[in-house]
């Protein structure tokens, strides 16, 4: 991973070109452009209903689930366009993780909550698994937690708890971007802290964008900044430049409280 | 303000007893059945005691009475209805709720719901008139060249096609059960919430992974409901089995092939014909037998549930 300083290099993890997003007849993305960069924290605000988590389900193409909901332009990952057809969704989400607004712990233990996602993709030996298994745990901060009770289930853990299990079980598979949907809007501040924290130290290693409505949490978590409002992209550029001088009269109404 | 206070605790007093003294109702009523079910029975369980249960024999004119018979064909179809009903009602609600798009999930939802609402007489007759005579003469002869030559089961599907039998009415039983196994299935299914099946999914989960680790684990309490619901409607069934299942009080062998009796065809048959005396009370002992049957089935299922909650820990 490069260093951070204003010189570096950006490399970009995701391009998007002039991507549209359509529920049914529903227009909720116009010709959107921009670049996720590798390594660093990408923020996405804006009011309700102003496309930013539908721009996060296109990523790893969560839309697929639902009929009549579609995608048209370019997403470009390594090199190929992911909304294309014929492209295998299992492997792309394999490589871009996802957590969302509330945990959402499995039906299981601790650990299968971990294991899981790994089997899916990958043949470990046992060793391997506990291995995996604990990286990802302290990864997500939560080993020394809950190392005792791996066997007990993870919907026993507090809601932080649980948002950071959520977490490790993203980070387990090694996936190349991690999308974080509004991942503290259910959790108390003290684990909303941590959760900060966390995206810290995982950008070293992962490409994170995060969908939030807390534009503090953007200004102290990301490096760059999206603005978007009803659908469009407003202003797109590094945090700092975005919240001291917003180029965009609506950037600026939105980030000193005018609107929103 | 006082005033309406008051009255407001009146009311609530009066609205809690109304409410116990319902509830209240079902237990007397329950204990009741048992009750009187037991007083009629004693004859019987006096002349036979504990043998009722393990005597095949079934003589009238004698005034000989063992349960054996009917106990088995009860247990026989109910056993077969489940095993066929439960991965077909399991597909079907998947299907619906994971894989159909959504113009095909309403007619089909109702569809399933219109099979439910078919009275068990139509399913007695079709079974004896149209799916009897189908069964015996081209699906029978296939089972036992097939399953029939394995080594031991194989002794299960032995013996002449006569369409009628233990089997037959299993399998209608079965389509019997579907809608209703169906029906809870897909309700929760639909209550997981989609966040959860999108974390599965959004790590690269399969539908199959996604149902399979995920769904059905978040939903076993809902499911094993739904599956005792058709358990019991199978094992209490009358009409349609009645007219199935070849009503033979002979026990020769195991075989599902042949016919056999249940306890509520039974007494469908015979209440009407039964002398007052050892013979009503040998099938009024015949009802208590099924009573006990289905409360052995709620206790299993309980205990099962029970185990599953400390296994992977607690409710949701």
């Amino acid at each position: 991973m490069p260093p951070k300083d204003a010189n570096q290099e950006l490399h970009s993890q995701i391009s998007i070109r002039n991507l549209n997003f359509y529920y049914g007849k529903a227009i909720a993305l116009k010709n959107i452009n921009l670049d996720i960069y590798k390594g660093n924290v990408t923020a996405f605000i804006g009011p309700s209903g102003c496309g930013k988590s539908t721009l996060l389900r296109t990523i790893n193409r969560m839309y697929d689930l639902y009929p009549g909901q579609r995608a048209e332009g370019e997403l470009i990952i390594d090199g190929k366009n992911i909304l294309e057809n014929g492209v295998d969704t299992i492997q792309l989400r394999a490589q871009v993780g996802m957590v969302f607004q509330k945990p959402t712990p499995f039906p299981m233990s601790i650990y299968d909550n971990i294991a899981f996602g790994v089997r899916m993709h990958e043949k470990l030996t046992s060793r391997e698994m506990n291995d995996r298994v604990e990286w990802a745990l302290s990864k997500a901060a939560l080993w020394d937690e809950v190392k005792d009770k791996l066997n007990q289930p993870g919907t026993g853990l507090s809601g932080g708890q649980q948002q950071r299990l959520c977490i490790a079980r993203g980070v387990a598979v090694k996936p190349k971007v991690l999308l974080l949907d509004e991942p503290t809007s259910a959790l108390d501040p003290i684990s909303t802290m941590r959760i900060e924290e966390l995206v810290h130290e995982l950008k070293r290693e992962f490409t994170i964008a995060i969908v939030t409505h807390n534009m503090q949490q953007a200004a102290r978590l990301s490096d760059f900044t999206a603005y978007m409002y009803l659908g469009e992209m407003i202003e797109f550029g590094k945090t700092d430049e975005i919240f001291i001088k917003p180029q965009d009269k609506r950037t600026e109404d939105y980030i000193t409280g005018r609107v929103g | 303000m006082n005033e309406s206070h008051k009255r407001g605790r009146i009311g609530d007093l009066l609205f809690f007893n109304v409410t116990r003294a319902f509830a209240a109702l079902t237990l007397i009523l329950l204990i009741g059945i048992i009750l009187s079910l037991t007083w009629s029975a004693l004859p019987s369980i006096k002349a036979f005691g504990f043998g009722f249960l393990t005597s095949s024999e079934w003589n009238p004119p004698a005034e000989r009475f063992g349960a054996l018979v009917p106990m088995y064909g009860t247990l026989a179809t109910s056993l077969i209805a489940l095993v066929i009903a439960l991965p077909i009602s399991f597909g079907i609600a998947l299907f619906l709720t994971e894989l159909a798009p959504a113009w095909l999930r309403r007619p089909l939802g109702i569809a399933i719901e219109l099979l439910a609402g078919i009275p068990s007489i139509v399913f007695g007759i079709w079974g004896l008139l149209v799916f009897a005579p189908i069964f015996g003469e081209h699906v029978q002869p296939w089972i036992a060249k097939t399953i029939g030559s394995l080594p031991v089961i194989g002794s299960l599907f032995s013996g002449p096609a006569l369409g009628i039998g233990i089997l037959a009415a299993g399998i209608i039983l079965a389509i019997m059960i579907i809608p209703f196994i169906t029906s809870v299935m897909r309700d929760v299914f639909e209550l997981v919430p989609p966040m959860l099946k999108e974390s599965c999914y959004g790590l690269g989960g399969t539908t199959w992974e996604v149902v399979w680790r995920v769904v059905l684990p978040y939903t076993r309490v809902g499911v094993i409901g739904g599956v005792m619901l058709g358990l019991g409607r199978a094992l209490g069934e009358t009409m349609a089995v009645t007219f199935v299942i070849g009503n033979a009080s002979l026990l020769a062998n195991f075989s599902l092939f042949m016919p056999g009796n249940s306890i509520t065809s039974a007494l469908a048959n015979e209440f009407a014909e039964a002398t007052p005396g050892l013979y009503t009370a040998a099938l009024i002992e015949l009802g208590l037998v099924l009573f006990v049957i289905t409360f052995i089935v709620l206790t299993l299922s309980k205990l099962l549930l029970l185990s599953l909650e400390k296994q992977s820990g607690g409710k949701h």
